[in-house]
């Protein structure tokens, strides 16, 4: 049979200018008797239908995935989240995992420092330290990355409502290592509409924190283009108890939001739309999880092209960074996890995702032990090297089950987005409290059916055993906050003062008008004024959101 | 249920995590279950709580905390408790927290402690019973 | 808490001591009669019990934080009752107006008590009727009432106001059609808030002019921004002012009066309800006849 003309033309184009590029990481892919494995597997005849609905890889509407040779030319950037305590000890543990075959590294703060306090505040006691790492000013920041090569390792930021000063000091600390702002690589989270409804670490009420998002697309596309400016993101709502399509469409409204508002403050949608990246749950119903994520990816190519009239292809297509499903790891027999978190990064793999974090086995008793975080990373590992998934593009296509599933997803959550939209937009929702609602809801069904017995949850309402070992655990020493304070009177103590205080003026006056805040939050963080300060600074203008509970 | 009495408790988060879902699913079913439930949100403060408590006047208080902060929090809400002059108020709590916190924290005064995984039911007949013996004693 | 001791607790104004009192007259406790009668009449006569209703998301709960912001630097001691609706099915509720309010949390001039409707008609009334006179006795000076505006109950709970207001805010959709029904005649005061929202100019001039159609007149409206504190000091004054009108005509002790008289008539039902069921039960009637014959019949029976 003649080769479909399409198909052909995506071989001739964009299969090929890929490949000229990129190289696939084998000249051949064969399977254990030697058998040749196709690139691409495609329906007998390809119609109208296939060609709107599916296409070809890194082709419109991308449900088949954003790169013409997805795994087959790079595999997922392997990036496990870690930080606790000190920035000593974080950069201990990035360094080992550098040297375990990381390919980027993923921070995690402290709460403190999430929500733009410093360790020594009042707020602050009993956490600094506790679910990553403390940082208060540049000189944490430096002891982070120490010996760490910014340009050589991309780096991502769960940072959010201060995330302009932690990206701040990020390139500062590139800066200090002889590093260019334009060739800094990462993501920072940036994204504050998610923490109204399911993550908690706001700070400012949403029109301020909008300004803020906008101020960084823009700064970041004239000093740091090659850093991704926002992590727009659906795990968190599914952790909070959402179901696959209101994750899908929660995160792809907060998405057009982010979008309509840069659009608003004048920026040009081609050149801050391919900065945006995408972050998603991982669950375990691995059928569902596959077809969720390529709904999402069609669907946000059909939103930026349709109602955004986005031109430019990076615009259109939705690059995630996925993690496994952290709120189905259970305590009771701790080695169960490991098998969740290989299906869950098993849909992800399938699912197509451009970097990955596995869960370890031991998070449902407290921070993951450096053991338990290597048999995660080794999961992907076995993912990449051995299970054969990652040979064959989009391989779950066509299955009857996987397109309808796909195409219901989609369906599902678009009805929610325009619901969203008719209703007065994400931010009247929240302040509604619909979103909420409608998260919350969905969580104590489910945790109904667990609670009754109708949805077994392995080991815990079904096949439990007596347990009498008790997992290792990692511990955050309780001197870490009184190590932190020691640290940043030090470095009060040893800066110019006069100098921090008229630029945090500045950055106050800067505040009440319209600038973009971003370069003077990066003047005051290279004169070593802290987070806390400059969030202060901020919370005074801008005052605080309150919860509607 | 058996009695006339309304069981009044207070459900709060102290400390700074933002992971509400586990407090949320308490105070919903406790409300199922009957009970009527003060919830005060995230990001309370232990004297903020105790206040809250003497003037809903409430039978016990509920707890949740996942970032690993309860060996410190927990105990300044019984502490905080006592000060504002309301001891008796039974206080329970839940989250991430390994065995050997278990044991310190009841000695600290917390009468139950939740893990993941414990049956709503079981979680239920707990401040059932805290809110029995606190309006019995 | 021996009843002494509760007793001495309230003169002191103890925090403890007003939250026991308050649950012991909610769950109909005996020592209900000693603690009522120990209050302080002057101070429950002067108070100004505010009502403040609406539909649900209106920024109720908002506002009435900033009215306490407000008054508490006037150095007021201030109450605030905050009713939600019980779940019929299971008997429970959630009570969540406080997280709008927690900054006052700590304050020791700010009582706060939040209470379910527990599916009481009258009742509900007669118990919120009595935790105002035991917030009045200790000292505050306003007492804010704050309920949903949708149910018969909460209708009920604003006779207990001096003054009530009616909040509403655009975009709300149909509740509002559902409470220009009732509530509009009942409010002294509309406020509009939210008017940092589209659509709020609109929804005033309608208000204003449906009150204009019935009456002499009109309410007025007031346009608030809850969440920035906007156009609550204008509506103090307006109340101050009607307040004042209100104390000089005779109207403020009308309303007490008949709010009183209300809160027992409420609890003669809610007493006589369970008994008179028990006798309509008994006679075990048959369908056919004058149900309003047979009930007649039944009052008359000694
Ligand atoms: N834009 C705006 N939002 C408000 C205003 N007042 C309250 N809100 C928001 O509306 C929501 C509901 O407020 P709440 O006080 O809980 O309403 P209640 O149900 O009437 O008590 C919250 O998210 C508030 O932040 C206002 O004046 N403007
Ligand atoms: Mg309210």
């Amino acid at each position: 049979m003649a080769k479909h003309p399409k198909l052909a033309e995506w071989e001739e184009n964009e299969l090929a200018k890929s490949l000229s590029r990129f190289p696939e990481r084998k000249a051949k892919f064969t399977n254990h008797g030697g058998d040749e494995i196709p690139r691409l597997a495609t329906p007998e005849t390809i119609d109208e239908h296939y060609l709107d609905n599916l296409g070809f890889p890194g082709q419109y509407p991308y449900t088949r995935g954003v790169q013409p040779t997805m795994h087959r030319g790079r595999l997922w950037t392997m990036r496990q989240y870690a930080g606790f305590s000190s920035a000593a000890e974080s950069n201990k543990r990035y360094r080992y995992l550098l040297d375990q075959g990381t390919t980027g590294l993923s921070v995690a703060f402290d709460l403190p420092t999430q929500i733009g306090y410093d360790s020594d505040d009042q707020m602050s006691i009993g956490e600094v330290g506790k679910v990553g790492v403390a940082i208060d000013s540049l000189a944490d920041m430096e002891t982070l990355f120490d010996q760490i090569p910014l340009d050589k390792v991309s780096t991502s930021m769960t940072i959010n409502s201060p995330a302009a000063v932690l990206l701040a000091m990020y390139v500062a600390v590139g800066e200090k290592q002889g590093v260019a702002p334009k060739d800094i690589q990462g993501t920072i989270q940036n994204d504050i509409l998610k923490e109204y409804v399911a993550r908690g670490t706001y700070i400012f009420p949403p029109k301020p924190s909008l300004r803020l998002i906008t101020n960084i697309f823009q700064w970041c596309g004239q000093n740091t283009p090659a850093f991704n400016t926002i992590s727009i993101s659906g795990y968190h709502i599914r952790e909070a108890g959402s179901t696959a399509a209101q994750e899908v469409a929660f995160t792809l409204a907060n998405g057009c939001t982010y979008v309509q508002t840069a659009l608003d403050a004048g920026l040009e949608l081609d050149v801050f739309a391919r900065r945006l990246a995408f972050f998603f749950n991982a669950s375990s119903d691995l059928l569902e999880e596959v077809a969720k994520f390529r709904a999402a990816r069609r669907l946000w190519a059909r939103l930026m092209k349709e109602r955004f009239g986005a031109k430019n292809k990076a615009s259109l297509m939705l690059r995630f960074h996925t993690q496994t499903a952290g709120n189905t790891l259970t305590a009771q027999q701790i080695d169960n996890n490991i098998v969740r978190v290989t299906i869950q990064a098993l849909a992800a793999v399938l699912g197509g995702t451009q970097s990955l974090h596995t869960n370890s086995k031991d998070e449902a008793h407290s921070l993951p032990t450096e053991e338990s975080v290597r048999t995660a990373l080794r999961t992907q590992q076995v993912l990449a090297h051995e299970s054969g998934v990652v040979d064959t593009i989009d391989p779950l296509a066509g299955s009857y089950y996987i397109e309808s599933l796909t195409d219901k997803i989609e369906r599902d959550a678009l009805a929610l987005i325009d619901k969203i939209e008719e209703s007065g937009g994400v931010v009247k929702c929240i302040e509604d409290g619909f979103i909420q609602r409608q998260i919350e809801n969905a969580a104590y069904q489910y945790q109904m059916e667990i609670e009754r017995g109708e949805r077994i949850i392995v080991g815990v309402n079904k096949f439990q055993i007596q347990e009498e070992k008790k997992p290792p655990l990692l511990r955050v020493a309780p001197e870490v906050e009184e190590s932190q304070i020691a640290k940043l009177t030090e470095v009060k103590n040893n800066r110019n003062n006069e100098q921090v205080a008229s630029l945090l003026a500045r950055l106050e006056t800067a505040a009440q008008g319209d600038d973009n805040l971003m370069p003077f939050i990066y003047d005051c963080v290279k004169e070593y004024a802290t987070l806390g300060e400059i969030c202060n600074v901020l919370r005074k203008v801008f005052g605080e959101y309150k919860d509607r509970g | 249920m058996g009695s006339t009495q309304k069981y009044r408790v207070l459900i709060g988060k102290p400390g700074l995590d933002g992971h509400d879902r586990g407090a949320k699913f308490i105070a919903r079913a406790l409300r199922d279950a009957g009970f009527e439930v003060v919830y005060t949100g995230i990001r309370r403060s232990p004297e903020e709580i105790a206040a809250a408590a003497v003037q809903e006047d409430v039978d016990a208080v509920g707890l949740s905390s996942l970032s690993g902060a309860h060996m410190r929090l927990f105990p300044a809400v019984v502490e905080a408790l006592a000060h504002a002059g309301a001891p008796e108020i039974p206080v329970l709590g839940g989250g991430v927290i390994p065995e050997e916190d278990i044991v310190a924290l009841k000695a600290a005064g917390i009468v139950e402690i939740f893990t993941p995984g414990t049956p709503i039911d079981t979680i239920i007949s707990a401040y059932r019973d805290a809110c029995e013996k606190k309006s019995t004693g | 808490m021996t009843i002494d001791r509760l007793l001495e607790g309230l003169r002191q104004r103890d925090p403890r001591a007003i939250g026991r009192a308050i649950s012991l007259v909610e769950n109909g406790d005996e020592s209900a009669e000693i603690i009522l009668s120990s209050l302080d009449e002057n101070l429950v006569s002067q108070a100004t019990i505010l009502g403040i209703t609406g539909p649900p998301g209106a920024g109720k709960s908002t506002l009435t934080n900033e009215i306490i912001a407000k008054l508490r630097h006037q150095e007021e001691r201030i109450g605030i009752i905050a009713i939600d609706p019980s779940s019929p099915i299971s008997g429970g509720a959630i009570l969540g107006d406080r997280i709008r309010m927690m900054q006052h949390a700590t304050d020791k001039d700010v009582v706060m008590r939040s209470m379910a409707t527990r599916g009481r008609l009258g009742g509900l009334c007669a118990t919120a009727g009595a935790a105002v006179r035991i917030m009045a006795s200790c000292g505050c000076s306003t007492i804010i009432i704050e309920t949903v505006g949708v149910g018969q109950s909460e209708m009920d709970i604003i006779r207990l106001a001096d003054i009530t207001l009616l909040v509403m805010a655009p975009g709300l959709g149909d509740e509002i059609q559902a409470m220009k029904a009732g509530l509009l005649e009942v409010a002294d005061i509309l406020v509009v808030n939210k008017a940092d929202c589209k659509g709020a100019d609109i929804l005033a001039m309608d208000l204003e002019a449906v009150t204009r159609k019935g009456s002499a007149t009109p309410t007025q409206v007031c346009m608030t921004v809850a969440t920035e504190g906007k156009g609550v000091t204008e509506l103090l004054d307006r109340i101050d002012k009607l307040d004042s009108e209100h104390r000089d005509s005779g109207e403020r002790q009308k309303r007490r009066r008949g709010a009183h008289n209300q809160e027992v008539l409420d609890w003669c039902l809610e007493i006589l309800r369970p008994q008179l069921l028990d006798k309509i039960i008994k006679r075990k009637l048959s369908v056919l006849g004058d149900p309003r014959l047979k009930a007649k019949k039944i009052l008359e029976e000694k």
